[in-house]
């Protein structure tokens, strides 16, 4: 599963981009966000707040039921501000 | 038609581009956000800005822009539309965004402008990167931007 961080997110954990393999029981995007807390101080420190951690799996916006899948494209990041 | 780029536009060239040679359009709107130098937070005091970052989601971004310029020509009869957003570094007074609409009459033009630009701040893949004189720091979402999309919201 590819996991992308951007803004803060990025920068709370120090990296971009990564590869991970969530262990079976991990099917949706709430299971996946609580076993990445459980991978480290930074991960969960950048969690801790969920109302300002935005989900998009796929390039789609999805909720904490979302399912998620080996091969997904899963990223991570806080309310948009463009425009 | 969408754009992300890290260059400039030319405002004039941009919309002269969307109506040269069309005769059916009667109105042509546009929104043009830029770079202010005044933090939105009146407690910040008198810090001002001196550059904004605007980074991305390559791939998304182009997606969900390219769905809300569709939702627009769903909603209003447009005969053009046009979307540039700029990505990287920018400096006070630059500009950030270009949203147009061309239409036959004034109304859905200028309505389906405002939309765009009101949806556009909500839902692109877009993060703001403010640096001042105490350094660099996110800019927060805000709750009269979602209000503002909310509105054309349909039940």
């Amino acid at each position: 599963m590819k996991l992308l961080y951007f803004a803060w997110l990025r920068g709370k954990l120090g990296k971009a981009t990564e590869e991970l393999s969530p262990p079976p029981g991990v099917g949706t995007v709430g299971q996946l966000l609580d076993w990445l807390e459980t991978l480290g101080p930074a991960y969960k420190s950048a969690l801790a707040d969920r109302r300002v951690v935005k989900v998009a799996v796929n390039l789609e916006y999805v909720g904490a039921e979302h399912p998620v899948a080996p091969g997904d494209e899963v990223a991570l990041f806080p309310p948009v501000t463009g425009g | 038609m969408i754009r992300v780029q890290e260059a400039d536009f030319d405002i004039g060239r941009e919309l002269a581009g969307l109506t040269e040679g069309r005769r059916d359009i009667g109105g042509l709107a546009c929104f043009v956000g830029l770079v202010r130098d005044m933090l939105r937070q009146p407690e910040a005091g008198e810090e001002t800005v001196t550059a904004m970052t605007l980074e991305h989601y390559p791939g998304m971004t182009e997606k969900r822009l390219a769905e809300i310029e569709a939702e627009a020509r769903a909603r209003w009869p447009l005969q053009a539309s046009l979307i540039i957003h700029r990505v990287g570094r920018l400096l006070p007074g630059e500009r950030i965004v270009l949203v147009a609409t061309a239409s036959s009459h004034r109304q859905a033009a200028l309505e389906s402008c405002q939309f765009l630009i009101d949806w556009l701040k909500t839902q692109a893949p877009f993060w703001k990167l403010e640096e001042t004189s105490s350094g660099a720091h996110w800019v927060a979402a805000r709750e009269s931007d979602d209000q503002a999309a909310e509105r054309w919201r349909r039940s």
